[in-house]
């Protein structure tokens, strides 16, 4: 893990209890100090965006608040009793435990605890966050696997056209709940019933029991959700298919459902028919935008650095690239991503296009970022897509600036999605509406 | 008897300090004698919501040091609240005309390996890196919960790296566990400022008056202006220099005691700067004896009493207006304890009923320890019994409560709080400016406030059709505190 970290842009594993907060009407009941669940409201939810409390989240989130009592003593009597309460207190269908480094330290055996409410048959499941573990995007696998492990029945069937999707990390991805509605509806259009397990309308509990006789399960990221998958292909032999790239805008999303078609069986005319109709409405609007991009007289930028989690950094430099005709500078990549997935990641960064290649670099720290930038070359204003933070650098290198990435506190964000056609024009409306704004 | 003792590099919490506790239900009235005969106890909860830690409250005062670094020596999830630090800097800084710049933080990032070995090494270096980016006059580093279960010993390491670096490493100790009262970081923070950052005055400024607060609008430098003084407001958006010299100042006043009673106290028992102990002002009541006493202290009764007239008289027309319009209109207040009891004299003063209030916690004693600043003692003379409450942000009990009472206005001081007044439909508002409803045109502010929110509820009624509580109907009929024990 990296040294010091300054302007986070994730934070620790307990960080999963946002991802509960996402699921209908699940409770998650924190086992940990008492400021835990605040902060990472703080930083997840209300900083990233202004996304609230939720059902159950913010202030609502059950927790043990642990006291010296506890650190001494050990917190499983006390667990038990909040737990108790919650079940009468809380309205939910799926309750959570999740610990944080003080139970995690003490060494609690939460699993024991929870495990006697399973066996009343109470559905509730645990997961071992203590934040000293590791980054809020581990928190979320642990989620996926707590709730496959403890949680999931087995399979009697299959839903021919069901698919499982692992994508954006609620909360930590400021736009997941577009993003995850813009990739239903993208699979819906080649036929395909997708199961986003997170946000309105993905079902709650209903849906996670669906995970089993799903046709398929699709990763739509570099790397997280990929142990899910490969979980769920060993407890109940689905297939999988990983697509490592956040389709945005018109080239990688048509390739995005032209694979997915493939992969699913799905007849190709139809396919193909769906991409045509997109594509066409996609172009009419890019054509739109054509004598703006070609003819603006003040200034563009020069080269464009993505500082966010893999998921955007690559998503968004390929939109960029192959939709916009926008040149790279260096790309950071800051979810600390797990050493094997880095070569593919280099690698996908190198085949931009057939032309274009970018450097990328790995760091959760962005004062390391900001040093990097200052010290590059930059022959005309850079594009910065990043996160508040970014907004210094931006300024000091008189360049353009626009917030995606975990902090987002200079805009509010509701239903804005990314994904698919449809989210590469809201991406580039920000883009040059951010660069429009700073000459009006 | 002395009370701040500045030789240990922890800060006692403020449950052994002042008493203080997170249950209670009962009467305001009830709760100021029990504090003072002895027999409050702490009633504990079985089942819990979560709180705020005192790391939070710790870093909340000294982020904004404009030539000040923080490491925030705990694994990555502790450094969940440098978001929120860095928008009320931004906001901030922008607010005073200033450039706009990142609040100079650092997490030092412990892992799995620190949890066994030891994080020392660290966060040698994390203050290191701090004192390369930042070229901080002072670097605070403030503890967590990890970092103080594994015992490594941060001050000693502080002291190590102010050798080493040449300026002032300061430690503040605000592990979550060690209290639930989170005001105790407040107190954290004060003590490492008190300890390693002020220095002796070599001059006094019989002019300058501290002023203990958060990020209010500056509205004392008109007030006291026409007392002829000046306000040095504290802790956050000053420099490290403005702090070395609070020792200088004639008076230290507070906008909010349960914020700087700490500081407050320290400044006037090890720097000889007297403490204002009267009432927080707000209400006329409040605000006539603030004033009184802030004009005895400096000298300045004669003026005290043309500026409290030419104030009343000014917003008198206005007031009367408002008080008519509101009479019997019925808030709810919830709050931290001293600034909570500060809007029920707010909104007693403008002629409402207040059915109930909910405080975060309740400290039996200020630090100074005299009954001129018992601020709640303050309300009941003043304006009568209030039902009342005490719970840390415990919003399972706050909604019940809400549910039944069903006030028409809710005002709230506490992020995270005001949307469950709006999912039960109640017109509700949080102000987080703590200087809006101080002193005498504090009152119009409130006033016309409340006036304009249950103007149009619209915002509240819908979401209230069109949302849904997490709580069980069977939580819903239930006594508001049945999850209160009985004190130990
Ligand atoms: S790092 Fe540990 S103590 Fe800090 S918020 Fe995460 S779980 Fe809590």
């Amino acid at each position: 893990m990296s040294a010091v970290v300054e302007q986070p842009r994730h934070f620790c594993m307990l960080g999963a209890k946002q991802s509960v907060v996402a699921i209908e009407r699940a409770v998650p009941i924190v086992h940990a100090g008492p400021g835990c669940s605040s902060k990472l409201w703080s930083g997840l939810s209300f900083c990233n965006g202004f996304q609230g409390a939720g059902y159950a989240g913010g202030s609502a989130v059950p927790s043990t608040n642990t006291g010296e009592r506890e650190v001494v003593f050990g917190g499983e009597g006390r667990l038990r009793e909040v737990i108790e309460g919650a079940l009468k207190v809380m309205d939910g269908d799926l309750f959570v435990v999740l610990t944080g480094c003080t139970s995690d330290i003490v060494g609690d055996d939460t699993a024991q605890v929870v495990r006697e409410f399973r066996e009343r048959g109470v559905p509730i499941v645990h997961a071992e966050t203590g934040g000293f573990k590791g980054t809020s995007f581990a928190g979320h696998e642990a989620l996926l696997d707590a709730i496959i492990r403890q949680f999931l029945g087995p399979a009697r069937e299959t839903i021919p056209n069901l698919v499982n999707v692992f994508a954006s990390v609620p909360y930590l991805d400021p736009f997941w709940s577009g993003n995850l509605e813009g990739l239903r509806e993208l699979l819906a259009g080649i036929g395909l019933e997708a199961n986003i397990l997170f946000g309105p309308g993905s079902g709650g509990i209903e849906a996670w029991r669906k995970i089993p006789v799903a046709r398929f399960n699709l990763v739509v990221s570099p790397w997280v959700g990929v142990k899910a998958a490969q979980l769920l292909e060993e407890r109940y032999g689905t297939p999988w298919l990983h697509y490592p790239v956040l389709p945005v805008g018109g080239t990688e999303t048509s390739r995005f459902l032209a694979t997915v078609g493939e992969f699913a069986g799905i007849d190709r005319a139809r396919t193909e028919a769906f991409i045509r109709r997109e594509e066409e409405r996609f172009y009419y609007y890019l054509e739109r935008a054509a004598d703006f991009i070609l003819e603006f007289r003040y200034d563009l930028p020069g080269r464009f650095v993505t500082v966010c989690d893999s998921l955007y950094a690559l998503g968004v430099s390929r939109f960029l690239v192959n939709d916009l005709g926008l040149l790279p500078g260096e790309q950071f990549v800051t979810d600390q991503t797990p050493p094997e997935h880095r070569d593919a990641l280099r690698g996908a960064f190198a085949a931009l296009s057939p032309s274009v290649a970018a450097p990328v670099t790995f760091t959760p720290d962005g004062g390391a970022v900001q040093r990097h930038l200052r010290e590059a070359r930059h022959h005309r204003p850079p594009l910065i897509i990043g996160s508040t933070w970014d907004k210094d650098i931006a300024a000091e290198l008189k360049g353009y600036q626009v917030s995606l990435s975990l902090p987002v506190t200079d805009r509010l964000v509701l239903d804005r999605s990314y994904v698919g056609y449809r989210g590469g024009l809201r991406l580039a409306e920000d883009i040059y509406g951010a660069i429009l704004g700073s000459y009006q | 008897m002395p009370t701040i003792n500045l030789n240990t590099a922890e800060v006692p919490i403020r449950e052994s300090r002042l008493g203080s506790v997170t249950g209670y239900k009962g009467s305001a009235g009830e709760l100021c004698r029990r504090s003072r005969d002895g027999s409050l106890k702490e009633r504990e909860r079985s089942f819990t919501q979560c709180a705020t830690c005192a790391s939070i409250t710790a870093i909340c005062q000294v982020a904004m040091i404009r030539d000040a670094a923080v490491v925030n020596h705990a694994p990555l999830g502790c450094a969940g609240d440098f978001g929120n630090f860095n928008f009320i800097n931004r906001a901030g800084q922008a607010k005073r005309g200033w450039r706009l710049a990142n609040a100079k933080l650092l997490n030092s990032n412990l892992d799995e390996q620190d949890i066994v070995f030891g994080g020392g090494g660290k966060l040698k270096d994390a203050v290191r890196e701090a004192k390369t980016r930042f070229a901080p006059k002072v670097i605070f580093v403030t503890t967590s919960c990890a970092s103080g279960i594994i015992g490594d010993d941060v001050a000693g390491i502080c002291e190590e790296m102010t050798e080493e670096l040449g300026i002032p490493v300061v430690s503040i100790s605000c592990e979550g566990f060690r209290s639930q009262i989170w005001a105790t970081g407040f107190d954290a923070a004060y003590h490492a400022i008190l300890r390693r950052v002020m220095k002796p005055a070599a001059t006094r400024r019989p002019d300058l008056i501290n002023v203990i607060n958060f990020w209010g609008e500056d509205i004392f430098t008109d007030l006291f202006g026409r007392l002829g003084l000046t306000p040095n407001y504290v802790v956050p958006f000053t420099t490290i220099g403005q702090l070395e010299r609070l020792s200088e100042a004639a008076a230290t006043v507070q906008v909010c005691s349960t914020l700087g009673t700490y500081l407050a106290a320290g400044l006037e028992e090890h720097f000889g700067v007297p403490e204002v102990k009267a009432p927080s002002p707000y209400g006329i009541a409040g605000t006539d004896a603030w004033f009184r006493e802030l004009g005895r202290v400096t000298g300045k009764e004669a003026e005290v009493e043309v500026l409290i007239a030419e104030e009343k008289e000014r917003i008198a027309p206005e007031l009367a207006e408002l008080r008519e319009r509101l009479a019997g209109v019925r808030g709810f207040v919830s709050a931290g304890a001293v600034h909570g009891h500060s809007l029920i004299a707010i909104l007693r003063e403008l002629g409402m009923e207040v059915p109930g209030a909910c405080v975060w916690h309740h400290d039996k004693r200020l630090d100074h320890g005299d009954p001129r600043g018992d601020s709640l003692q303050h309300v009941v003379t003043e304006y009568g019994e209030v039902p009342f409450s005490v719970c840390n942000k415990q919003s399972f009990e706050l909604v019940n409560l809400l549910n039944r009472l069903r006030p028409d206005i809710f005002i709230v001081r506490h992020n995270g709080m005001a949307v469950w007044g709006a999912k039960l439909g109640i017109p509700t508002f949080l102000m987080g400016d703590e200087h809006f409803g101080l002193g005498y045109e504090g009152l119009l502010n409130y006033g016309r406030k409340i006036l304009d929110t249950i103007t149009n509820p619209a915002f509240v009624r819908n979401l209230a059709r069109h949302t849904r509580l997490p709580y069980t109907e069977w939580w819903l009929s239930q006594e508001p505190f049945a999850f209160l024990g009985e004190g130990a």
